[in-house]
């Protein structure tokens, strides 16, 4: 019973393990990221990002086909554009960063919508919003899984100079030159995620496996190792049991995931340990010192 | 040799608007030297740019005899995100820079470093709390901390005091001339005309322009500050470009 529920449907199909294996490998690249999106208050860029990647990969789409590497290629070059363009767009004009971004977004998914459609049907235009997570072949796997590990050894080197950058700009630029670049790495980080992102769960949920698992995690630890490994261990138990989700019922599997994530999101925000609405609400009695 | 920084003709600020004014003068090695002046004054740009984290719109600071890692800063403490998830000891350990750079790791030997300098500016046992969680005081003297490790020869200290109680800023002023014993070259961005009148030998005196450079009790006088005072009015949305050429 509790194998038919839990491990049959990885045990029988294939396409249930390869799309677990994804959602695992997406968990540990993206968790650490968001974490550091969230930290920055950066949470909308990655949004307005993943909507970026949607006009290149759908330029890619309309040159090849639906071609892995086409279609990735074309996200990847398209993610780093935007996030150079709005950087320079911010520092050319008046606009705020976050404007600037909403303006390419709100474009880029006109633009790359536009794009799908006139080459491809309905279904491919849904596979381009939602992913297809069930259907991950050996090359996107590949994809996915070097995305991750890229991430982590990336984020490894550039780690220490990131944080600085958050916490004390000023004294990380008397010390030492690496914040800019370490920035730049950062953005880098993210793209590359996005683009695995997309592949397994679409444009418009890319987001939701590296941000909702990232702020879930910010209401139950104080330090940032913890936060990101309680992230990522999120981000795995959603992939985990959104596609069970979904095999059960009638949910979608990139939803299912997204969701699954979602209600981890609610539980925090009511029962957090650190800063928490219960724990607001019901402090206990005070203590003595 | 002897170290010492030098402001030509220097112009900061931002936007190309000026936030520090074509100053000039030198801070002599082992100086003790407080820069005084009302809100938006260029104290902190002006530091911004002696620590190379701001370049200069024009004009120059020469700092003969001092590599990047011989400067030490204290940034205001609002320029710091106090709601980051990091510890007292990892963030005083960012002093140990100069010798753990991006990737060094941080022994046995280098904690005992972070141990003692959490201990003299007396914040022992406060190794594991958020600095989200720490009172201003408590701020200030964790940034004295990673001073501390830093070991600089020029140390640039961005309001130590703002937000401080008496005792506290009396504990940190003891570092401070401690600092000045040993020969190391100080600058520190002060707004308590008293306490640098009692321990600052030296002061610069700025309102955009530099108003007054000397002796503490020459530049402090009453006429000075009433002028800094005035000089010291809204930036010009207007203004022309500057018509003073910069100094061959």
């Amino acid at each position: 019973m509790l194998y038919d529920l839990f491990i049959a449907p990885f045990a029988e199909f294939e396409f249930m393990r390869r799309a677990l294996a994804g959602a695992f490998a997406l968990a540990l690249g993206a968790g650490p990221i968001g974490v550091f999106l969230m930290l920055r208050r950066m949470s909308l860029v990655g949004d307005a990002m993943a909507h970026a990647i949607l006009p290149g990969a759908a330029i890619g789409f309309l040159i090849a086909g639906l071609n892995l590497f086409a279609v990735a290629a074309g996200g990847l070059i398209a993610g780093f554009v935007i996030a150079l363009a709005a950087g320079l767009i911010t520092r050319a004009t008046a606009l705020k960063e976050d404007a600037s971004l909403a303006a390419f977004f709100l474009i880029s998914l006109a633009v790359g919508v536009t794009i799908v459609s006139m080459r491809g049907s309905n279904i491919d235009l849904l596979r381009f919003l939602f992913g297809s997570v069930l259907a991950l072949d050996d090359a996107t796997l590949l994809l996915i899984a070097a995305n991750a590990t890229i991430s982590q050894f990336g984020l490894a080197l550039i780690f220490r100079p990131l944080v600085l950058e958050c916490v004390d700009p000023v004294f990380l630029r008397s010390v030492s030159g690496a914040g800019a670049w370490a920035h730049i790495a950062f953005l880098a980080l993210l793209v590359i995620n996005l683009v695995s992102g997309f592949h397994a769960l679409g444009t418009l949920l890319a987001v939701g496996i590296m941000m909702l698992p990232a702020i879930a995690a910010r209401f139950w630890a104080r330090d940032i190792t913890t936060m990101i490994t309680i992230a990522v261990a999120t981000g795995i138990v959603s992939g985990y049991a959104g596609l069970l989700l979904s095999y059960h019922t009638s949910v979608p599997s990139g939803p299912g995931i997204i969701l699954v994530a979602g209600m981890f999101y609610g539980i925090s925000v009511l029962f957090g340990r650190v800063d928490g609405v219960v724990r607001q609400l019901f402090p206990g009695r005070h203590l003595e010192a | 040799m002897t170290a010492q920084l030098r402001f030509c003709d220097l112009t900061l600020g931002y936007d190309r608007h000026p936030a520090v004014h074509h100053l000039n003068g030198t801070v002599e090695a082992g100086a003790l030297l407080a820069v005084v002046g009302p809100n938006g004054a260029g104290k902190s740009t002006l530091f911004k740019g002696v620590v190379g984290a701001l370049k200069p719109l024009a004009g120059r600071i020469e700092r003969d005899g001092f590599a990047q890692q011989d400067i030490g800063y204290l940034p205001q403490v609002a320029e710091i995100d106090r709601s980051f998830p990091i510890n007292v000891f990892d963030m005083v350990a960012m002093g140990l820079w100069r010798q753990a750079g991006l990737f060094g790791g941080i022994g046995n030997k280098q904690r005992g470093r972070v141990e003692e300098a959490l201990a003299a500016v007396g914040l022992s046992g406060f190794e594991d709390r958020p600095i989200g969680t720490l009172s201003g005081g408590q701020m200030q003297r964790m940034l004295f901390a990673r001073l501390l490790l830093q070991n600089a020869r020029l140390i640039v200290l961005d309001e130590p005091f703002s937000a401080v109680d008496s005792r506290t800023a009396s504990d940190l002023l003891g570092l401070v001339r401690k600092w000045h014993d040993e020969r190391r070259t100080v600058l520190a961005a002060l707004h308590d005309i008293d306490l640098v009148r009692a321990n600052f030998p030296e002061t610069l005196l700025l309102a955009r322009e530099p108003v007054a450079w000397g002796p503490t009790a020459e530049v402090l006088t009453a006429e000075n500050l009433l002028k800094a005072r005035r000089m010291c009015e809204a930036f010009d949305k207007e203004a022309e470009a500057c018509a003073i050429t910069e100094a061959a």
